[in-house]
């Protein structure tokens, strides 16, 4: 019981301060590269004119902290929105596409387009495992210039 | 940082162009091969296994695994671009990815899109 509250205790403290660590990074690099637009269509419609495109893709494996396991499992009885995971999810996306419009940028990109986003989750909790949750988040698109 | 390797894997591979676009820029599509897929499956080794159940106690990005998809993503793309190389393609366009959890403690992740040849 006491190794319980300890480690919900530490999962509390430690992963706040980091996601807190996290965001402040992420909004810090989200202002660095809002030059360069990131834009889901160009498929079928038209995009500016470039010479050359590439792919580049962005991933992050995040995971959740020992209180927030804790907590969806008590959010699991009565449902509703898990708010503790969503966060999770909301900054493993940020970063994704932070690291791809990073190597686009590195690149010489004027603009990303036709970017795809993707979410696996690879923890054993989606085969019904009690342990880890992991979730997986890529994000690709073409850079062009 | 590990973007720099999977940028390389991504794009300067053997001169072929790969985009999410259904064309290339700038260029004209002169032939279709079709599809063309790559897929690999990794699992996790223990040791990082390990480190990512302690990881997990505080939560964040699991750098390990991170590297490990990233790694296994550059050799989809690869084994895509070989196949692309194999039909006469100097493009592959259309670009897809998916990872799905076939098994416990492995992932498969897996490129596919469309060979041509651009002028």
């Amino acid at each position: 019981m006491i190794e319980f509250i300890i480690l919900l205790a530490v999962g509390y403290f430690v992963g706040s301060v980091l996601e807190k660590k996290h965001y402040k990074d992420i909004k810090k690099r989200e202002r660095k590269t809002i030059h360069v637009p990131i834009i889901s269509f160009g498929a079928k419609q038209a995009i500016p004119e470039a010479n050359e495109a590439a792919l580049f893709a962005g991933s992050v494996v995040v995971s959740a902290d020992y209180f927030k396991m804790f907590a969806s499992s008590l959010r699991n009885l009565v449902g509703g929105n898990v708010v503790v995971y969503e966060s999770i999810l909301d900054r493993g996306r940020r970063e994704a596409i932070l690291r791809m419009k990073e190597q686009a940028i590195a690149w010489g990109a004027t603009q990303v387009v036709n970017v795809r986003l993707e979410t696996a989750s690879i923890g054993n909790q989606a085969s019904g495992g009690k342990g880890l949750f992991a979730v997986e988040v890529i994000a690709y698109g073409t850079g062009i210039r | 940082m590990t973007s720099r390797s999977s940028r390389q894997a991504s794009s300067g591979n053997s001169g072929i162009i790969i985009t999410t676009l259904e064309g290339v820029p700038g260029k004209e599509i002169i032939e279709h091969y079709g599809l063309v897929q790559g897929s690999t499956i990794r699992a996790k080794h223990v040791g990082k296994d390990i480190m990512a159940g302690l990881k997990n106690l505080v939560g964040g990005e699991l750098k390990g695994y991170t590297e490990l998809l990233q790694e296994a993503r550059k050799e989809a793309v690869e084994r895509m671009i070989e196949q692309a190389n194999f039909v006469g393609a100097n493009a592959v366009v259309n670009v897809r990815f998916a990872t799905s959890s076939v098994a416990q403690g492995a992932a498969e992740l897996f490129a596919y899109g469309t060979a041509v040849k651009v002028q």
